[in-house]
């Protein structure tokens, strides 16, 4: 292994903030992008999440060139980039399918990037040699330079094409569903190990993902994208503990929903006030409350404080019992989560509800 | 490595298919070569090989040979351009450019040579042409090498379109983020991916014009020596009742032919081994 001493893999690029203005994206009529603002502090580590269609894998191509958009500007730190092709980019592009040269070996694949510059910026081949020995060493494949990626597994294929990427010294990396082809245990694997290699590389990276665990796991910061449009922007903490959209709510995580009618800023379930939570306000009228399962808190009886309700479902799973609480007063059935033991919990029981951390949307 | 004849197998019926391919191929292709051979062999080693130096046979072959390969090679990066074009851009037009590629597949060869030969003979549409600037096209090797790359030009299309249809848009794209410029990403990217295609392409195109007859004859002119080219010697000697000559000349054909097709083989199996790791 490497030591701290030792200068990161033949990075000398310094990374660079990333600052996207207004981007729009029409593909033949229809929009799968209106307007995308988003700023990438420089050696940030950023998700884009969002479900297929959401726009998040355009918008990447975008920053990287390999798109243009509608309208909008892209900006490397001061510099406009919008003008730029592909190729004066100088980002590192990571392919979802490893998109590596398959008559190449590993490390020719790796050259390439190098081999590729115009012969005033090209380093001798002693150099490119030494730089490709320092690669292979990061993504811990030392000793596969002589191998062809048909001889490698997906996971190495995929940190070939990494290294390939990183090889240019690139302003930006930017990853398109890194993991999104490789099988469970090797994707967390590398989760975790690329969160290792970018915090010793410091490159400002966005990566693309429709998978929450894996963006909510490694990003410092989750961009989660719907319909062309960013939802919301946040630490995995924000997104999962305060969505801002029902979308994000329904999303990320679980949630059930509580119809409500809300009346001078505070959400009524039939008569019955509830605290609405921290900071948002839905305007006056009918409303959906939307609660996570783990914030739904059930106690035994009617009597006492609490939404009065009657038990309508129980699942044994694993060390806790899944609940389906049905609100009296209210068509809803509420998902919660009790302990295993204690409570005697059976289906028509009567309980008292208390919600935690719910949010309060207008309906439509 | 081993092959194990009988072996369980999800793919059954294999001792079936070998069988019956072995047999076909027997019929259809070796027994009517091993017929060819067999008259030749009347003849005598010593005789086919004076047969061969006979100048005019010579020069027959080395005239069918020679323009086959040129005819072949040309085709080469032409008929990569058609693919290309077909493959990489959507225009009006594009299906029925498609279709007229196999064109020369279809159309008697009679039919192309007389139709090459009234556009290149000196009174002709561009012969005409050609012979104000001095050059004579039709009834020269020229001719016969214009004919050639009109019925070979499938084959090199035909054998790259699927595979570059197949080619990752990805790679390119890599290619691209990687700095490469587009001419660069083409030769270093595709073009490797590419090579087997080309030279299985190649093969047949040479093959298919060294046996060219019906398109060439009217082109050629046909003047021993000159424009002559060695199936024609073939169907001269068959016209003078001389079978052993004509079958010996048809013998030579076959074993340069083997030879050189062979040679395209062993070419394209380094390449595979060197390119095509899929």
């Amino acid at each position: 292994m490497r030591t701290n001493s030792q200068p990161a893999a033949a990075t000398e690029g310094f990374p660079m903030e990333l600052d996207i203005r207004n981007i729009a994206k029409d593909f033949g009529g229809t929009a799968a992008l209106h307007g995308v603002d988003l700023h990438v502090a420089s050696g940030e580590l950023v998700a884009l999440l969002g479900p297929s269609g959401s726009g998040k894998t355009t918008l990447l191509r975008i920053i990287a060139g390999l798109e243009f958009p509608t309208r909008g500007q892209v900006f490397f730190g001061e510099i406009d980039a919008s003008e730029k092709t592909v190729q004066e980019r100088n980002v590192g592009f990571v392919f979802q399918h490893y998109a590596l040269f398959k008559h190449m070996t590993v490390a020719d694949n790796i050259a390439y990037g190098l081999r590729a510059r115009p012969k005033a910026r090209r380093p001798d081949e002693a150099e490119i040699a030494r730089r490709v020995e320092t690669l292979l060493d990061l993504v811990q494949l030392g000793g596969y330079g002589k191998r062809y990626p048909s001889q490698l597994s997906g996971g190495q294929r995929q940190r070939v094409a990494l290294a390939r990427a990183l090889a240019i010294e690139p302003q930006v990396l930017l990853l398109d569903e890194p993991f999104g082809a490789l099988d469970a245990k090797v994707r967390k694997e590398l989760r975790r190990w690329l969160r290792e290699l970018h915090d010793r590389t410091g490159h400002t990276t966005l990566f693309v993902t429709h998978d929450q665990e894996e963006a909510l796991d490694l990003a410092d910061r989750v961009v989660v994208m719907s319909n062309g449009q960013i939802e919301q922007v946040g630490t995995p903490e924000d997104i999962y503990d305060a969505p801002a959209s029902p979308f994000v709510f329904d999303f990320i995580g679980e949630a059930s929903r509580i119809p409500v009618t809300v009346k001078g800023g505070v959400p009524f379930i039939g008569d019955r006030a509830v605290s609405a939570g921290s900071g948002r306000r839905a305007p006056d009228g009918p409303a959906t409350l939307y609660v996570r399962p783990e914030n739904v808190l059930v106690r035994a009886g009617a009597a006492g404080e609490g939404i009065p309700a009657t038990v309508a479902t129980v699942h044994r799973s694993g060390s806790s019992r899944r609940l389906g609480v049905r609100i009296e007063g209210v068509d809803a059935v509420v998902e919660a989560i009790a302990p295993a033991e204690g409570l005697p919990l059976q289906v028509g029981a009567s309980v008292a509800v208390g919600l935690r951390a719910p949010g309060v949307f207008a309906t439509g | 490595m081993a092959i194990r004849f009988v072996q369980p197998s999800v793919i059954p019926g294999f001792r079936l298919a070998l069988g019956f391919t072995l047999a076909y191929l027997a019929l259809i292709v070796l027994l009517p070569l091993g017929a060819l051979v067999f008259r030749a062999s009347e003849l005598g080693l010593s005789e086919i090989v004076s047969l061969a130096l006979d100048e005019r046979t010579f020069k027959a072959l080395e005239i069918s040979f020679v323009t086959a390969f040129l005819a072949a090679l040309f085709n080469v990066p032409f008929g990569l351009l058609v693919a290309w074009v077909l493959v990489r851009y959507d225009f009006p037009g594009r299906r029925l450019l498609d279709a007229m590629i196999d064109l020369p597949f279809a159309l008697p060869t009679a039919v192309a040579g007389i139709a090459l030969t009234a556009l290149y003979a000196p009174n002709g549409w561009i012969g005409s042409y050609a012979a104000m600037l001095g050059l004579k096209i039709a009834f020269t090797p020229v001719g016969i090498w214009i004919a050639l790359v009109f019925v070979s030009l499938p084959f090199i299309v035909r054998t790259v379109q699927p595979v570059l249809a197949e080619v990752d848009r990805e790679v390119e794209e890599a290619a691209a983020t990687l700095g490469a410029s587009r001419l660069k990403a083409v030769w270093s990217v595709i073009l490797p991916v590419l090579t087997p295609a080309i030279l299985t392409g190649f093969a047949l195109a040479f093959a298919r014009s060294v046996g060219e007859y019906g398109s060439v004859i009217f082109i050629a002119g046909n003047i021993p020596y000159v424009s002559e080219i060695a199936p024609l010697l073939i169907v001269i000697k068959l016209e003078e009742y001389d079978y052993a000559g004509a079958t010996a000349i048809a013998t030579i054909m076959l074993a340069i032919s083997f030879v050189m097709l062979l040679v395209i083989n062993l070419i394209q199996g380094w390449a595979r081994r060197r390119f095509g790791r899929v």
